[in-house]
């Protein structure tokens, strides 16, 4: 079983965003990009799956600062290889990404792709349905459970109200994961920087980048505050007396 | 070619999605300033009645000006490949000035593959359209919000709620539907095998008058007795955000949010929950929402009705007493 | 002239019965020498090797004052004098029967005053064994002490040597009913007994031919208990002594071991017994199971499955089950964490120190609790929470998961700019820490603290943006890779700063600062507690306080401040300089009880509780008599017992304040 994980790096929404000067992009100096959450559930699937039915799995990313950890704490959980692509991604969107990827990924002839099933900059698409219609694989969306068996996959995808939907998937195909079946599980410190002595990551250059799909950008911006909730200040004994007040208005109490 | 926008409905088991009202709403928008239709595509099987009963006065009819209906059995339920394409298919032959998409379970697996296919330009997480037809996307858990010209010569769109109410997408009049032969649906690459329900539970959030929510400033389960504790006292219940569930924390029974339940109680009290949008465009119903968190950044604030900058830790308890108080005295 | 005589009473008729003696001894002792050799050859050929035999006079020292003299186990009265009546009457006896063997072979030595003192010596010795072994039965068996392991080995021990003192008593007592020697009261219990045999009148001879007997019963008894002394619970007698000898001398307290490695440089995660040192496999053996350890643990009296004395015991147990095995399988080796000893377990330690303080025989309980956590955390296996505050803590240096551009935004209202000590010299580092920097409920006393700095005139700055966590607590829960890592960064940063010494308000990481960083490579530089720093600055006359606060308070000592470093008398002098009252809490200085938030507990879920140990703590303060203030030095402390109030219904009765609230009131 040939496994491949798709990883992406996506803004970390616990620093302020701010917008630069172009207006048109997020301001990098304070800018601390780490791994797509839903690409780390990503990487925990596809670890599980190797566990219970054998198989290699590899990571590929693109060349962004910060990779190199990424990649190889991934290797401390559990990846066999990991691939850089090397290129100019700097502002990329998902479309480019995508591409990059479709010419490595095709080389390994995988039997399944995994990569988180959105990120919070997603602009163009995700970059999953992107890869999985460079590649023509079928793509399915919104996964919390996935099984493998001889050139197929049973697959539990998400809907509204916690209805899922189990489908059957021939494969190879490109799966988007919502969350693997337990949540990405811890690896000490001491273990990634043991896989940063041990381990290499492989290099792969892919010749342009191609934007073509995404949208342009006239303006970006921060989101309105317009409306801004009445804020309730003082002690929090205070703060409980208004809120019973509300209550009250409402009927609650 | 024609210049209108399409809208790809979506509906699950016999019930519309609410999504598609309010793309409908989007490009009613889209189409007047264009001067262009809205047409309504609907895949399934039988189920053309969807798209509204002529009944006077009644806001259920898909507001489009037509609709586009594939009936085929294996569309009766969503799977990607077969609903891609005939998608595929009907949009090459028609180059539409823009698809509208739900940026849902159902809408994100097909608009990207899409997309590759016949070399379309892509807007994603689409909240609403202004003057002058340009898309305005929201990303970064709703903070930052990107605008642009919307992109030609079709541009495929993935919504998302929040920019216009489902009734500006819904109309008295049911539309004409024509049905539209449907390509061949040979060899399938993905299959539905079955449905699984939720499991009940012992509540029912949606049904609830007062909701008592905690993300993932709860800390730990442990803590979540503090929320049940004043949940019980304002006769409510105990519902959470992604994270919360996740954890295990709380069953999948109470989870607000995109994939789990929408709620609309009189009074919403989030606790420590930041407001990322696939929890908001959940609880945008509610009566009242009441923010608690200690980040006064948290776009949860944007859509509460008040709110309190203050550790959830050192309000639950006080106010837990004062509710009971007000009650017992 | 009185003088002792060698075997009295005894025939030599199959010769001399010193032959027959001393060959059943020497029997009996190659017996126990073998058994007990046999045995502690596990601890070595088990264990890791680790050098604890330098410093040889201080160990010696170690000995005297500790399994000689007994200090630590005299630290609870009444099984002190108890032990101590056991025990000192054996070494009295043991020495008598050297000199005995000196007089009878060598040098007769014990004749005229030298005699009589010797037998007034031994009488009195042995009416204290008798009253010692009087009270252990009594803890035994009408008491029923919990935390005493209620078995039958402890009541066969306890009868061997009682039957071996009263045999010894009975035969001297005898031959004096006999004798009736003109020095006879120099022997007074024995002449005391010896009456009694006088008055059931019966012969000399029948006195003899009893004596006789009971002299053979006597030697048979010493041969039984030196025989078994190695498999009974006697054994603490030789492996007590060795475990103090072998004492922790080359670390503070505060300094854990490095994580070991093999050969090849591969590091060892203690999951086998074989990942431990020797001393730790001495430390199952040494454990006499007076659980000692069990009653001062704060995990153990909030009804969590922690007790160190199990853990330590079932190391014993691992080793003699598991041991012979391990020596000879190479395939699969019996795993020590996660089934003799749960992860569960492990994870409740709050690592505060108690039980090490409290052992008499110096068992490392804690060091071995963080050596298994190593292997744990290797192994991914931990709380979810937990797993947070350590993702937390590797992508942003502090446990809440806020921007490191956010921990000094508390200086933000302050009007007086607080110096940068990244950019320019400062007398005083002040490392200030996650709690007091991000917590938002403490970072008014930060705040405050920084005002009674600046009206102290002390010299000090901050790193801002520049700290991470010191990493005290990251190491005990045994995440040594980050633990380095935070450190690194923490020294880079540290290195280009000028200062002479650095204080902080918080006792972790005072810990780790002054007792790891300079074994780890960083700059040694002294550290010092705030209230060392105020107490210093009180006492030359540099800090005065205008106001008399007159409070009745009681003080907590910090876990990591007091037991761990020692720093009592600092914090209690500058109490009563601002005029309050300190009543001292019944547990304090090195026994007080821990508020439960160290060894990383306060990142863990709580878990099944029965009642939490600041609860416990709070209780104790109130049942104080009009003590309105609680005066902690540490924030967690501050956040515990805060807490704890408000659980236990004490808001009106108890006030929780750190120590530079009541320095800024008074001042």
């Amino acid at each position: 079983m040939n496994i491949i994980i798709l990883v992406k790096l996506v803004p970390d929404l616990v620093e302020e965003l701010i917008i630069d000067t172009s207006g048109v992009a997020l301001d990098t100096a304070w800018l601390r990009l780490i791994i797509n959450e839903f690409d780390d559930h990503a990487i925990e699937q596809g670890i599980l799956l190797k566990e219970r039915s054998g198989g290699v799995v590899t990571v590929v990313a693109p060349d962004i600062e910060g990779i190199d950890d990424v990649l190889f704490t991934a290797a401390a959980k559990g990846a066999d290889r990991l691939i850089k692509i090397k290129g100019d991604f700097g502002g990329v969107n998902n479309h480019a990404l995508a591409r990059a990827f479709s010419t490595a990924v095709k080389e390994l002839q995988p039997d399944l792709v995994l990569t988180g099933v959105q990120a919070n900059n997603d602009l163009d698409g995700s970059v999953g349905p992107l890869l999985a219609g460079c590649l023509e694989m079928p793509y399915i969306g919104y996964l919390s459970g996935v099984s493998v068996s001889e050139g197929k996959s049973k697959v539990r995808k998400e809907y509204p109200g916690g209805l899922i939907a189990e489908m059957d998937v021939t494969l190879p195909a490109v799966f988007g994961i919502q969350a693997a079946e337990q949540p990405p599980r811890y690896v000490a410190v001491s273990k990634v920087r043991q896989m940063m002595k041990t381990s290499t990551i492989e290099e792969q250059t892919v010749s342009g980048v191609d934007m073509v799909g995404g949208p342009k950008i006239g303006r970006m911006f921060q989101a309105q505050t317009g409306q801004r909730a009445t804020m309730l200040s003082g002690s929090p004994e205070e703060i409980a007396t208004r809120l019973v007040v509300i209550f009250k208005e409402h009927g609650v109490l | 070619m024609n210049q209108d926008i399409y809208v790809v409905i979506e509906h699950l088991r016999g019930q519309l999605a609410e999504i598609s009202f309010v793309m409908l709403a989007g490009a009613r928008e889209l189409a007047k300033g264009l001067g262009v239709d809205v047409v309504a595509v609907m895949l399934g099987h039988k189920a053309q009645g969807l798209a509204g009963n002529p009944s006077p006065g009644s806001l259920q009819c898909l507001a489009a000006d037509k609709v586009l209906s594939f009936d085929h059995p294996a569309l009766a339920d969503f799977t990607s490949d077969a609903y891609q394409i005939v998608l595929t298919d009907l949009i090459r032959k028609d180059q539409p000035r823009a698809v509208l998409f739900g940026s849902t379970s159902i809408g994100t697996d097909i608009a990207s593959l899409i997309s590759i296919k016949l070399g379309l330009p892509m807007v994603s997480s689409c909240r609403s359209f202004s003057a002058g037809g340009k898309f305005v996307s929201q990303i970064c858990g709703g903070k930052i919000m990107a605008e642009g010209d919307l992109p030609g010569p079709t541009a495929l769109v993935t919504m998302v709620p929040g920019g216009y109410k489902a009734e500006q997408g819904q109309s008295t009049q049911p539309p004409a539907i024509t049905e539209v032969e449907v390509p061949e649906l040979e060899s399938l690459r993905v299959t539905l095998v079955r449905y699984i329900e939720p499991e009940s539970g012992d509540v029912d959030i949606t049904k609830e008058a007062v909701l008592v929510s905690v993300g993932r400033g709860i800390q730990n389960q442990d803590n979540i007795v503090l929320a049940e504790e004043l949940a019980h006292a304002l006769g409510g219940s105990v519902s959470g955000s992604r994270p919360v569930i996740d954890q295990g924390w709380l069953a999948t029974s109470r989870l607000v949010g995109k994939s789990g339940k929408s709620v609309k109680p009189k009074i919403y009290l989030a606790l420590g929950i930041s407001g990322a949008p696939e929890h908001a465009e959940a609880i945008t119903d509610s009566d009242t929402i009441v923010a608690i968190n200690t980040d006064p950044a948290a776009p949860i604030f944007n859509i509460a009705k008040y709110g309190a900058e203050i550790d959830l830790f050192d309000l639950v308890e006080v106010l837990t007493a004062q509710v009971k108080a007000a009650k017992g005295g | 002239m009185p003088e002792r005589i060698d075997f009295w009473g005894i025939p030599f008729t199959w010769g001399s019965p010193a032959i027959f003696v001393y060959f059943l001894m020497a029997l009996a002792s190659t017996i126990l020498l073998v058994r007990f050799f046999l045995r502690a050859r596990l601890w070595w050929r088990v264990g890791r090797p680790e050098v604890r035999w330098d410093r040889v006079h201080i160990r010696l020292w170690c000995l005297i004052k500790y399994a000689i003299v007994q200090i630590k186990i005299l630290r609870q009265k009444f099984p002190g004098i108890m032990h101590v009546g056991l025990a000192w009457g054996f070494f009295i006896f043991f020495l008598g029967t050297a000199l005995a063997t000196i007089d009878s072979h060598f040098l007769k030595i014990l004749q005229g005053n030298l005699y009589l003192v010797y037998k007034f010596v031994l009488d009195t010795f042995t009416f204290l064994f008798l009253i010692g072994a009087g009270m252990a039965a009594y803890r035994r068996f009408i008491q029923r002490v919990r935390r005493l392991t209620l078995e039958s080995g402890f009541t066969w021990s306890l009868a061997l040597i009682t039957l071996i003192v009263v045999g010894g008593l009975f035969t001297e007592s005898l031959r004096l009913a006999v004798e009736k020697p003109a020095w006879a009261l120099w022997s007074p219990l024995g002449w005391l007994l010896a009456q009694a045999w006088i008055a059931t009148g019966a012969l000399d001879a029948t006195l003899m031919n009893w004596h006789l007997g009971i002299w053979i019963f006597h030697l048979l008894v010493v041969i039984l208990t030196l025989a078994t002394l190695p498999a009974g619970t006697l054994l603490h007698i030789l492996t007590g002594p060795l475990n103090v000898f072998f004492s922790k001398l080359d670390r503070p307290v505060g300094q854990l071991a490095p994580l070991p490695q093999t050969a090849n440089g591969e590091p060892l995660y203690a999951s086998t017994l074989r990942a431990l040192t020797w001393k730790q496999l001495l430390d199952g053996d040494a454990c006499t199971e007076c659980g000692r350890c069990q009653d001062v643990c704060p995990a153990f009296a909030a009804g969590k499955l922690l007790s160190p004395k199990q853990v330590i015991l079932s190391v014993r147990t691992a080793l003699h089950q598991d041991g012979q095995v391990l020596l000879n399988t190479v395939t699969k080796e019996p795993l020590l964490v996660g089934e003799k000893i749960t992860d569960d377990v492990l994870w409740s330690c709050t690592t505060c120190g108690a039980c090490v303080c409290e052992c008499p025989v110096f068992i490392e309980h804690v060091d071995s609790i963080v050596d298994m956590r190593r292997y744990l955390v290797i192994e991914g296996r931990m709380g979810t929470e937990l797993q947070g505050a350590l993702e937390n803590l590797g992508r942003y240096g502090n446990s809440f998961g806020q921007s490191e551009r956010m921990r000094a935004r508390w200086t933000q209202p302050i009007q007086h700019p607080i110096k940068d000590a990244r950019r320019e010299p400062v007398e005083y580092l002040w490392f200030v820490g996650d709690y007091a920097s991000y917590s938002p409920t403490l970072t008014d006393i930060t705040a405050m603290t920084a005002e009674v700095f600046r009206k102290a005139g002390l010299d000090f700055g901050i790193l801002y943006d520049a700290e991470r966590n010191a990493g005290n607590d990251v190491r005990r829960v045994g995440e040594e890779g980050l633990f380095e890592m935070l450190m690194e960064k923490n020294s880079v940063v540290l290195s280009k700063c000028t200062y002479k010494a650095i204080i902080t308000t918080d006792p972790h990481t005072y810990n780790t600062l002054k007792n790891e960083y300079p074994a780890n490579g960083v700059e040694r530089r002294p550290v010092l507690h705030y209230t060392e720093v105020l107490d210093q600055l009180i006492t030359t006359g540099k800090l005065k306080f205008s106001k008399n606060l007159g409070y009745k308070v009681t003080y907590h000592d910090p876990c990591y401040l007091g037991r761990y470093n020692g720093v009592y008398d600092a914090p209690r002098r500058v109490i009563e300089a601002t005029g309050c009252e300190l009543v001292e809490m019944p547990r304090h200085t090195d026994g007080s009880f821990c508020c439960g938030a160290g060894g990383g507990r306060i990142w863990m879920a709580e878990g099944e509780i029965q009642e939490r140990p600041s609860e416990i703590r709070i209780r104790e303060a109130v049942a104080l008599d009009s003590v309105t203030a609680f005066i902690v030095a540490c924030p967690k402390d501050v956040t515990m017992f805060r807490d704890a109030v408000k659980t236990t219904d004490n808001e009106s009765r108890l006030e929780v304040k750190d120590l530079a609230e009541l320095v800024h009131a008074a001042l």
